[in-house]
């Protein structure tokens, strides 16, 4: 039987295992929503379509499936760019949808027509326009295939109309391999024994994990790793909850607004064991200051992460989780060596730049601190939540002093560093994890980009919390204005703001306001006990700032302390 | 320093933008780039001539490497190879010149295929030196007109001992 281009999407989606689409319909996918109304996927309508990537994006890091997202042409699918740019930033695997015009229409300037494909090209990991219905099945199976396997990453699909309504027989691709594409998954044998002399002669090593230990599902590999070989480990953003922020053999993140504990470590280890992490500016600082004296071992699965920004001993392109275990097993060999006894020294060193200067704060009578919020929020969720960040100070803050135990538990645009992607992010998780505490800390400027996510959230009936930390500024370039300009704030000023609690209330969700100090565990604890959608305001101090800083360009080591 | 790579790509509409996108995207810049079907019609050959150091060009490779749409590249500067370019010129043939200028054409083994009362049209294939140096010597005579394929590339076969 012959089915139509849209009927086949659904199939193939359903096929892949898809149970849920963000989504905004438009007119060029009118036959796509119509067969989708028919099918068991659910659909979750949003009110921006940059909200529905990020949602699914936060849906994918959850779940540790692909992400799904269904828009119209033109400006429905460029809503979408900033999104996808941020799930590319992560190698988050998503999958986007676009409609586009009727093929004979394609390149003749029509109504809502843009080139998607060519918008997307740079942020994404591949894109197709889709131009016979009897590719779609194909490229489907393509689609989802690329996004999950490898590096993931966002894979978009343009799908023009006709394409849609033509009828072609249906043959899903049972198997699929495709000649242009092979990821490596296995670490190479040789360099793995490379690798394990480089640690068993090291005496200082440090581990440096990034969001390739999340993807990877290598957490227990690595904690296997570092608690075997004693040695002390740190993360950047994206690896937080890759190694338990509880464990003695925790250092803190590191880089920019890392500990002074982690960024010391790196700065005078004689090995670095670098672990799905790709060196980012924000966590080396001055290049030539990183690791100077150490050497490198860089396990990642894309080649071209390895070798970009610093030079390597020992590169090993494999899925983290493989490189790991195999390292584990290179390493129990070694039955002589009392890893204890031989890094006694070098973690003495560490837990003595800890004790120097802890991640701290300074209290005020009569004022919220954001940190005792994050820290409370820890406490009175017992550190089980998912947290979902918006980007800028309340990012930093909840990186810092929220102390992350599990994989997949923080969703924040790390590389992209979208303001705004806090919000649909904690809905994507909240439908990930029915049954988990889902917070998103915002500030006041980034909350208000994706604001109107309020009603999707109310119409999926999502007891997310929100805990807007309130300094009526955006906050992290105040900062810079504040230490670098001469205080002289351009624009940073957000003091004309809806009334949060008053807004909550117009959503039909609580709105809750502490703006003592004793007032913030009494609002946590009725936010949590809310069935409901929940703002949590928290009036913080004007110029409070975010600390440890390294300047920009200086060397992670020239950090400016509390 | 100058490199020269051949890069196998699928025979696709938007395959040669993405590697452009590629170069472009990084500040890396494009020399010279030929495109044209391999025997197998489904698959595109591509000689992309870049400059870089290390790092840059071993980024170049890997990043080209990590298209979807590519199968193979190989950075054929790295071993002994042969390069080729064609150029067509038009060139001034007036009195006296008309002869020196067909002196020229026949010491580098050009062809003319075009002739009218004023001018010579040359075809002329080497590498790009030579190309450099018969640009040279003809430019005084009054060239008008040159349009260069850029260069294309193979690595040399493999000699028996």
């Amino acid at each position: 039987m012959k089915l139509t281009g849209a009927q086949i999407l659904i199939e193939c989606l359903k096929k892949e295992g898809v149970d849920l689409i963000f989504g905004f319909p438009g007119g060029a996918v009118i036959d796509i929503y119509d067969e989708l109304m028919k099918s068991s996927i659910r659909h979750v309508l949003v009110r921006h379509e940059q909200a529905a990537v990020h949602a699914a994006d936060a849906y994918a890091r959850v779940t540790g499936k692909v992400g799904v997202v269904l828009v119209t042409s033109g400006p429905g699918a460029t809503n979408t760019v900033t999104g996808i740019a941020s799930a590319y930033g992560d190698s988050i695997p998503v999958v986007v949808m676009t409609g586009q015009v009727p093929t004979k229409l394609i390149g003749n300037d029509a109504f809502q027509e843009v080139d998607i494909v060519g918008i997307t090209r740079p942020c994404t990991k591949h894109n197709y326009l889709v131009k016979s219905v009897k590719d779609v099945a194909q490229t489907v199976r393509e689609a989802f295939h690329l996004a999950r396997s490898g590096r993931p990453g966002p894979v978009l699909m343009d799908l023009p109309k006709d394409v849609m309504v033509d009828r072609t027989e249906f043959k899903y691709p049972e198997t699929i391999s495709m000649r242009t594409y092979n990821p490596t998954y296995g670490a190479h044998v040789g360099q793995i024994e490379k690798a394990g002399k480089l640690i068993v002669q090291s005496s200082r090593p440090v581990l440096y994990v990034g969001g390739g230990i999340i993807a990877s599902n290598a957490a227990a590999e690595l904690t296997g790793l570092a608690t075997l070989a004693q040695i002390p480990t740190t993360a950047t953003l994206m690896g937080l909850g890759g190694f338990p922020g509880t464990h003695p053999l925790w250092m803190g993140m590191l880089g920019m607004h890392g500990t002074y504990c982690s960024n010391m470590a790196v700065a005078n280890c004689d090995l670095l064991i670098a672990v799905g992490a790709r060196f980012d500016d924000r966590v080396t600082g001055k290049l030539d200051a990183f690791a100077s004296h150490a050497k490198i071992i860089h396990i990642d699965i894309d080649p071209t992460s390895i070798s970009k920004n610093v030079r390597v001993d020992v590169p090993i392109v494999a899925d983290c989780k493989n490189a790991l275990g195999k390292l584990v097993t290179f390493l129990k060999r070694e039955k002589d060596i009392n890893w204890k006894e031989k890094h006694e020294e070098w973690l003495a060193q560490v837990r003595d730049w800890d004790k120097k200067h802890p991640l701290s704060y300074k209290e005020e009578k009569g004022v919220i601190k954001p940190q005792y919020v994050v820290e409370k929020l820890y406490e009175l969720t017992k550190g089980k939540a998912i947290i979902t960040t918006e980007v800028g100070q309340n990012q930093m803050w909840a990186a810092q002093f929220y102390k992350f135990a599990e994989p997949r538990s923080l969703m924040t645009s790390g590389g992209l560093g979208v303001m705004g992607y806090g919000f649909p992010a904690a809905i994507g998780a909240q439908l990930a994890a029915p049954d988990r505490i889902v917070i998103d800390i915002a500030g006041d400027g980034s909350i208000q980009m994706n604001i109107q996510e309020m009603a999707t959230a109310m119409e999926q009936r999502l007891p997310v919390k929100i805990a807007i930390l309130n300094n009526q500024y955006l906050g992290m370039v105040r900062q810079w204005q504040e230490l670098f300009y001469g205080k002289r704030y351009a624009a940073t000023s957000m003091a004309t703001a809806p009334d949060f609690v008053k807004l909550a209330e117009a959503y039909g969700a609580v709105g809750l306001r502490a703006t003592k100090p004793e007032e913030v565990v009494p609002v946590i604890k009725k936010a949590l006990k809310t069935p409901n959608l929940v703002i949590m305001e928290f009036v913080i101090p004007h110029e409070e700032k975010v600390y440890p800083m390294v300047p920009a360009g200086k060397a992670t080591t020239e950090m400016l302390l509390v | 320093m100058k490199h020269t790579f051949s890069v196998l790509v699928e025979n696709k509409p938007g395959v040669l933008s993405r590697v452009a996108g590629l170069f472009s995207g990084r500040g890396f810049n494009i020399e010279s780039l030929c495109v044209a079907e391999t025997l197998d019609s489904e698959l595109s050959l591509i000689t992309l001539v870049t400059r870089g150091d290390e790092q840059i060009i071993e980024q170049i490779n890997k990043q080209l490497n990590k298209l979807i749409n590519v199968l193979k590249v190989v950075d054929v500067s790295e071993g002994d190879f042969v390069e080729r370019e064609m150029v067509l010129v038009k060139v001034k043939a007036e009195g006296n010149t008309r002869a020196e200028v067909l002196r020229m054409a026949d010491i580098f083994r050009g062809k003319i295929v075009d002739v009218s009362p004023r001018e010579y049209t040359i075809e002329l294939t080497g590498d790009e030196n030579k190309i450099k140096a018969v640009l040279e010597l003809l430019r005084p005579l009054g060239i008008k007109e040159v349009a260069r394929t850029g260069t294309i590339a193979m690595p040399r076969s493999k000699k028996m001992p």
